[in-house]
């Protein structure tokens, strides 16, 4: 059987090779795809890259998500990354699941872990071709709860426990590093292990919510040597994906994809079916076509214009003539992007300081302009499960000391 | 001295699915959700094969692959047979 019967004539593809130059010519199915199921939230992250929180009225509907499901059987997509917002708040969340797995398309879902009740664990773990992502981004409630929300430590790590008390094997802890959290790798490591979890590392894209959240929380140049030290240790038992490939300049390749996959290998469908080249890229600017509009999943991935453009041998722009272009390819063109930098330019983390030095020049000459975001359902009014993203400052134990103050002990603070 | 294994039935496992590729082909095994990717188009038409032929030789001239490449291909086959992907013939349905 052939699935591609016709596809817009793009370059030749090299025969042979390596897989990575195969990747970069696309495949005919996506090898990893995320389908965002709903916008709807019970939380909301301060990075969600995703700006969820309302449900969308366009939604897709219980018929149509089935229908997506169908297509993906067709095109032998063996399995679907899901998530959200937070999928399981969807009522037919549970009737899809089944019915993907009944059609040869695994699931692995990613969750805060809201409704990973008992129950819902002992059923998770009769089933095969089942893997769940649970999202934590501190390896304390402090560190995590400071983005994620009040409370959104307990929720995750009961639902571990729950889990892990049903004989689910091998469920997975999914951490977006920050700022705040790379310092917490080995702890994170040692939850994984007590839970008999996987640890599953990723990268802060400032995507959605996260471009308001990127100054504050994005790894400093010195945390990502950390990391990736720590990758370079630990890495062969941690997931990445293709998180990290930015990372490689520092020398060696890590384990995981060393290349940008976006619709190539990559793509997410969101909750409206519209098809973008990955999950960090919901923007006009990655939008390849819609599954109802354009003729369906398939006939998106394999003939849309973006795609086809996307899978043409990239020109390197002002990184083509750096000496580590072969190892980090420029980097995330979701994290250019987001923060105003040209998709030919260097990363905004590129481990060389060349983007930084591209942004402080673009700032400079006034010529960096931060795209608008194309979509928007973070709740309009804030609700209890809101970060709080306050610390405290140095406290003072006295008001401070007006030039009148008679006390021979005015301005004295005791130290200990 | 040729490899045994030329001499041996071997069949795709059961719970394995070959997707067609542009450089060859995709198998993804549903028991163990390992993906493996064969990166020529002579060795999908030998696993494909395997199982209509007494031996691998056979399948591997079925494919049409060169008896001077046969070696490499056998390597090739002995590293799917590690990931699960190929069985022994007679053993394809074995939960393992």
């Amino acid at each position: 059987m052939t699935i591609a019967a016709q596809r817009p004539a793009g370059v030749a593809r090299p025969e042979g090779g390596s897989l990575v130059q195969q990747f970069e010519h696309g495949l005919d199915a996506p090898i990893c795809l995320t389908w965002e199921l709903t916008y709807a939230c019970n939380l909301e992250c301060a990075h969600c890259l995703s700006s969820s929180g309302r449900r969308d009225p366009r939604e897709l509907s219980t018929e149509q998500c089935k229908a997506v499901i169908d297509e993906l059987q067709r095109m032998q997509v063996f399995y679907v990354n899901i998530g959200g917002g937070e999928p399981t708040i969807r009522p037919d969340f549970w009737e899809l699941l089944e019915y993907a797995v009944d059609h040869q398309v695994g699931v692995k879902f990613s969750t805060n872990g809201v409704r990973i009740t008992p129950e819902r664990a002992r059923f998770l773990a009769s089933t095969d071709y089942v893997d769940v992502q649970i999202s934590l981004d501190g390896a304390t409630a402090e560190v995590n709860d400071y983005v994620r929300g009040p409370g959104s430590y307990a929720t995750a790590l009961r639902a571990l426990q729950n889990l892990a008390d049903a004989g689910f094997g091998d469920a997975k802890i999914s951490v977006v590093c920050t700022r705040e959290n790379i310092g917490q790798l080995d702890e994170f490591k040692a939850l994984a292990d007590r839970y008999g979890a996987t640890l599953r590392l990723t990268r802060l894209r400032p995507s959605g919510r996260g471009a308001d959240m990127w100054d504050e929380l994005h790894p400093l140049p010195e945390q990502q040597r950390q990391l990736y030290d720590w990758l370079l240790a630990h890495g062969e038992n941690v997931l990445t994906g293709d998180s990290f490939f930015h990372l490689a300049a520092f020398g060696e390749a890590l384990p995981g994809l060393n290349l940008c996959g976006a619709g190539r290998v990559v793509c997410l469908i969101d909750p409206v079916g519209d098809v973008y080249a990955c999950p960090f890229a919901i923007h006009d600017q990655f939008h390849a076509g819609n599954v109802l509009a354009d003729g369906g999943f398939q006939k998106v991935w394999q003939t849309s214009a973006l795609f086809t453009e996307l899978r043409a041998p990239q020109t390197g722009g002002a990184c083509s003539s750096c000496a580590f272009f072969d190892s980090c390819r420029g980097g995330c063109m979701a994290a250019k992007f987001f923060t105003g930098l040209p998709l030919d330019g260097p990363d905004p983390e590129c481990v060389q300081g060349y983007g930084e030095q591209t942004l402080a020049q673009m700032t400079l000459a006034g010529e960096r302009v931060v795209p608008a975001p194309s979509q928007d359902h973070s709740k309009t009014t804030p609700t209890r499960n809101q970060p709080v993203m306050l610390t405290l400052g140095p406290t003072r134990s006295a008001p401070p000391v007006s030039a009148c103050a008679e006390s021979p002990l005015a301005g004295w603070e005791p130290t200990l | 001295m040729s490899d045994p294994m030329l001499e041996e039935s071997w069949a795709l496992s059961a719970s394995v699915a070959l997707r067609p590729e542009p450089f060859g082909a995709l198998a993804y095994h549903f028991g163990n959700r390992k993906l493996t990717f064969l990166k020529r188009p002579e060795l999908v038409e030998t696993v494909r094969a395997l199982e209509h032929h007494d031996d691998v030789r056979g399948a591997l001239v079925a494919a049409g692959v060169p008896s001077a490449q046969h070696d490499g291909f056998v390597a090739a086959l002995r590293g799917l047979a590690a990931a699960d992907m190929i069985r022994p013939r007679g053993r394809e349905e074995e939960s393992g």
